[in-house]
């Protein structure tokens, strides 16, 4: 052993084979994008090379198509047809949203139009306002209990109130589905392997197909309304809570699991009664998660007919109203943020004590008391005072011509600034890597593709990242995949390069990072749509505008995990380097970063996914890829275009996922942390 | 085994038996045994890729007594002791629970034994964090469908019982280590098991506490009575506590006596370096350390033949000579020299007898 390794290692100088063929390789792609006569030389050789051949495409997109309307046409179920199914879940949706509908934002109505009587007032303001801050006392205190109190305050004074009580109903309805449901796919994945084994791939795209996706079968099938856009947001926020519950069961310790077993529990207690228990404050952290993404889609399912706040920003956008827009994208923020923070406090809340006493179910449930105490005086008070029961018109305050003016006033003042960062990027970096990707021929991104696959991860991975590349030029999506690429890289790049400086500064400074870590808390919490309103404000459209808001929401993780990897470098290192001598500068540039290397990867990996995410979004403004290619299919309510186009990105987002979570963990591995 | 110790031993009948049972991680472990094959040998297992976390385990635990089981990390303790609860299923053998063989209960046996028989102590304590104190002392009650007044009734007893009255209705992380323990001890209790596991009980725990709950734990086995399989690491926990002790290594158990046998007699060098630091006055006996009775010789008084020689030292070297040993009927069946009794507290017991 020790022999071959002396001879290993006085040969210091021989080549490493990768980085040479990785250098010719790319040294070959650049030539041929510089070189015009090579790449006409090559393209008269091989033209399907650069343009895949029309005879050769998988016509999956009328197979999809042809499919949704066979399952709305012709599929008999037996006892029932698909469309009687689509039919009774819709019409199993509609009753709970329309009461918690009536009940936080319409009132109970009779009859409709001019004939509609109400016959029994939405909840009050105050008395939401109340419950709101009721929970967060009983969740966390005072400080929480305030803070939800005056999110809650700035809907009703800001005049969102109406339309944040629809996307409020709206997820009060969809959370409770997609955790019963997430709690119990987890539960059949925690218990067979192979059923895990198989949803694993379907999680997994779940995960990374684009927010719209979602809409266009859900539209296809369940119609326009907001029946169609909860099914939407169930489906979208139930993975996480899936793949949370297979964890959290997972991480009970043993020691309790066999406690359990030893105190006789039969299969069905020990689940109940010890290992969901023991893992509840992980559950719970699924459920936030669930509350968050809902939010997230039910903002976005407003193109499908959600309504609420979702609607009037899409619908403020749309006319370019910047000051409303904003303001109803505020609502938005701080409906995210009290949400979030009173999910979490209830996640962290340690359990309470029962009270014994037989004091009677009110002494018992002192908070749900005041609740109702406050709903049922805010309703009479109602009758006398109708102030009390919604917020009267003429308190309401509005902040839009102040970010008109604020906007006109930037726009005023810094257009040639503005203007001059956005022309310089796009001429010296967006445009030339947008066309160095367009002119490359598929076969030798594949190729690429594959040869990462096997250096990182061997020949499993070498097939699976082609074929998911190859997907893209089978179904004909190859250019606007590369202007996805070309976005997302240029996004993911620009977001890393700003998130790592400030990751490295947080880290390192105790200061700063009390302030870093709650603005990206903060940011992480905000549905991707709010992201778009002050791009489109300073930028109008276009890709550069796209990119903006890419950046602005996919910059979190680029910092989370810079802070992440650099805190986990065991102190111990930092203690033995300093006794060596190390100025802090050498020890942040031979210690901490080398041994935070593995996780800033993994955030670069988190970046690219939530620029992706967002990308799709930003079809918005205007982009001219996948995401508008979804957009469009989305307008047309073409569900073939839509799914294969959004399974386009899906694929993007696996391949870049997998080969850098396998960079990830072979340094991992190699420095031991694995 | 010293005659009068083994007698006294067969008188009580035997609770929990393992018969050549073993544990074999790997797949295709069972294959192995398929053939009827009692052992397979080592280079057998290697061939087969296979892991033996316990081999050809044989133990006979008596009705009442404390037997240790002690073995370094990796030695398979842990996996015999789950062997013996069927919490890891045996890949072959026999554990024996009052003469039933333990791996032919069907699930709803098992669930019965458990309920009823069986109580268990961990060494991270497993409490669940989201009952409190009289919610975990209560919970294998709870289990079974014991009444709620009923169950809280005798939960509160055993709370009482290990000490820890008045914090029926803290939650486990407010408590301290020791005491997270004695809630875990009182719910083994709590369902008045036959045997009581208990798994490394006190090794998560700082020394002074550790030795605190010793003493704890021997006052509850006086006032109990159990059958103890009690798992340690530690030489002198087993030595302290154990009726008898078996000690294993990777996965066999090389040498099972009380702790004076295996003082006296280690059978491999393996448990001499365990028995090396241990102070012999407190583990041999006036039994192990007498002389044959000499005839007319000159005795001034008498002590228990069972007396450990740490409490008998002064006397004995406060004699003219040396002092009669008696048996139990108070017949004299030797005679302890003062030169014996000061060998064994300098640490030369080595000395040919």
């Amino acid at each position: 052993m020790s022999a071959t390794a002396g001879i290993a290692g006085a040969q210091p100088a021989r080549l490493q084979p990768w980085p040479v063929l990785w250098a010719v390789l790319l040294g070959a792609t650049f030539l041929l994008f510089f070189s015009e006569g090579l790449h006409d030389a090559l393209e008269g050789l091989a033209p399907w090379a650069f343009e895949y051949p029309r005879a050769w495409v998988i016509p999956l997109r009328d197979w999809v198509s042809g499919f949704m309307q066979w399952l709305i046409n012709d599929f008999d179920l037996g006892l029932f047809t698909f469309k009687e199914f689509t039919r009774s879940i819709s019409w199993l949706l509609t009753w709970p949203f329309a009461f918690a509908n009536s009940l936080l934002a319409e009132g109970f109505i009779h009859g409709r139009g001019d004939k509609a009587v109400l016959l029994w007032p939405r909840l009050s303001w105050l008395a939401v306002i109340a419950i709101a801050v009721l929970m967060g006392f009983y969740a966390q205190g005072w400080r929480l209990a305030l803070l939800v109190g005056a999110c809650f305050a700035y809907l009703a004074v800001f005049g969102q109130w109406t339309s944040a009580m629809v996307t409020l109903s709206s997820i009060a309805i969809a959370v409770p589905f997609g955790v019963v449901g997430g709690l119990l796919l987890g539960i059949a994945g925690f218990r067979s392997a192979r059923v895990e084994r198989a949803m694993a791939p379907v999680l997994d795209l779940m995960q990374t197909v684009p927010i719209f996706a979602y809409l266009i079968p859900a539209l296809y099938l369940f119609g326009f309304g907001p029946v169609a856009s909860m099914i939407a947001t169930i489906i979208y926020a139930t993975p996480p809570m899936v793949r949370m519950t297979i964890l959290a069961l997972r991480q009970v310790p043993d020691e309790i699991v066999d406690f359990g077993r030893m105190a006789g529990c039969s299969r069905r207690q020990l689940l109940w009664k010890v290992r969901i228990p023991a893992a509840r404050q992980s559950l719970m952290v699924g459920v936030n998660q669930v509350i968050m993404l809902s939010l997230n889609m039910v903002i976005i399912a407003s193109m499908i007919g959600a309504g609420g706040l979702g609607y009037d920003v899409l619908t403020a956008l749309r006319r370019l109203d910047i000051g409303a827009g904003l303001e109803a994208g505020i609502g938005i923020v701080v409906l995210a943020i009290a949400l979030d923070r009173l999910s979490q406090a209830f996640a962290a809340r340690p359990p309470e004590q029962q009270r014994e006493d037989s004091a009677g179910l009110l002494r018992r449930h002192p908070y749900l008391a005041a609740g109702l105490a406050a709903a049922a005086v805010t309703w009479i008070g109602g009758l006398v005072l109708p102030a009390l029961g919604s917020y009267p018109e003429s308190l309401t305050l509005t902040t839009a011509p102040f970010w008109d003016g604020l906007v006109s006033w930037i726009n005023i003042n810094f257009f040639d600034a503005l203007e001059a960062i956005k022309t310089f990027l796009l001429l010296n970096l967006m445009i030339p890597v947008k066309r160095f990707l367009l002119t490359l021929p598929w076969p030798l991104v594949v190729g690429l593709v594959a040869l990462a696959g096997y250096q990182l991860g061997g020949l499993r991975l070498a097939a699976l990242t082609a074929a998911l590349v190859l997907f893209l030029a089978v179904t004909r999506q190859w250019e606007n995949a590369m202007e996805t690429v070309y976005l997302c890289g240029v996004s993911a790049l620009i977001a890393s390069l700003i998130g790592w400086p400030i990751g490295i500064w947080a880290a390192r400074k105790a200061r700063v990072n009390a302030v870093v870590q709650p603005v990206i808390d903060t940011l992480q919490t905000l549905p991707a749509f709010v992201y778009l309103i002050p791009a489109v404000m300073l930028f109008r459209v276009g890709d550069f505008t796209a990119m903006i808001a890419v950046v602005a929401y996919a910059v979190v993780p680029a910092i989370r995990y810079t802070i992440l990897g650099i805190q986990r470098v065991p102190p111990t290192l930092i203690e033995a380097a300093t006794a060596q001598g190390c100025t802090r500068r050498q020890i942040l540039w031979r210690v901490q970063l080398p041994l935070a290397l593995p996780e800033i990867l993994l955030g670069v990996n988190q970046t690219i996914m939530m620029a992706l995410s967002m990308l799709v979004i930003t079809a918005l403004v205007g982009t001219r890829d996948l995401g508008q290619e979804v957009y469009i299919a989305l307008t047309k309510a073409d569900t073939g275009r839509g799914i294969v186009a959004g399974l386009c990105v899906a694929f993007i987002a696996i391949t870049a996922d997998r080969l850098i979570g396998a960079w990830s963990g072979r340094l991992k591995t190699r420095l031991g942390l694995a | 085994m010293t005659s009068a110790s083994a007698s006294a031993d067969h008188e009580r009948p035997v609770k929990l038996a393992c018969r050549n049972v073993w544990k074999l991680f790997g797949a295709g472990a069972e294959r192995l045994f398929a053939d009827g094959a009692a052992a397979p040998s080592a280079e057998a297992l290697a061939r087969a890729g296979l892991i033996a976390a316990v081999r050809e385990a044989d133990l006979a635990v008596r009705e009442g007594e404390i037997f240790v089981i002690m073995g370094l990390s990796g030695s398979g303790k842990s996996t015999l002791v789950r062997c013996m609860s069927r919490l890891i299923e045996p890949t072959a053998g026999a554990v024996l629970f009052e003469g039933q063989d333990l791996l032919k209960a069907s699930e709803a046996e098992l669930i019965a034994l458990r309920r009823h028989k069986m109580g268990m102590v961990f060494q991270h304590f497993a409490l669940l964090p989201h009952l409190t104190v009289l919610g975990n002392v209560a919970f294998p009650l709870e289990i079974q469908g014991v009444r709620r007044a009923e169950r809280e009734r005798r939960a509160r007893a055993m709370i009482e019982l290990v000490g820890l009255g008045g914090r029926e209705s803290y939650y486990p992380r407010q408590l301290s280590g020791g005491q997270q323990q004695r809630v875990g001890i009182a719910r083994s209790l709590a369902v008045e098991p036959e045997v009581w596991f208990l798994d490394e009980p006190f090794s998560a725990l700082d020394p002074l506490i550790r030795r605190e709950m010793q003493d704890e734990f021997l006052r509850l086995q006086r006032l109990l009575r159990k059958t103890i399989v009690f798992i340690t690491h530690d030489f002198d926990e087993a030595i302290r506590l154990a009726d008898r002790i078996a000690i294993m290594k990777d996965g066999a158990i090389i040498q099972s006596g009380t702790p004076e046998e295996l003082v006296m007699q280690p059978a491999t060098d393996y448990v001499a370096e365990f028995t090396r630091e241990v102070s012999r006055a407190k583990v041999l006996s006036a039994r192990s350390a007498m002389e044959p009775p000499v005839p007319g010789a000159r005795l001034s008084g008498s002590v228990p033949a069972d007396a450990k020689i740490q409490d008998l030292a002064r006397r004995v070297i406060a004699s003219d000579g040396a002092v009669a040993v008696v048996d139990a009927d108070g017949r004299p069946i030797g005679q302890l020299t003062r030169d014996a009794v000061l060998d064994i507290l300098a640490g030369q017991s080595d000395r040919p007898a």
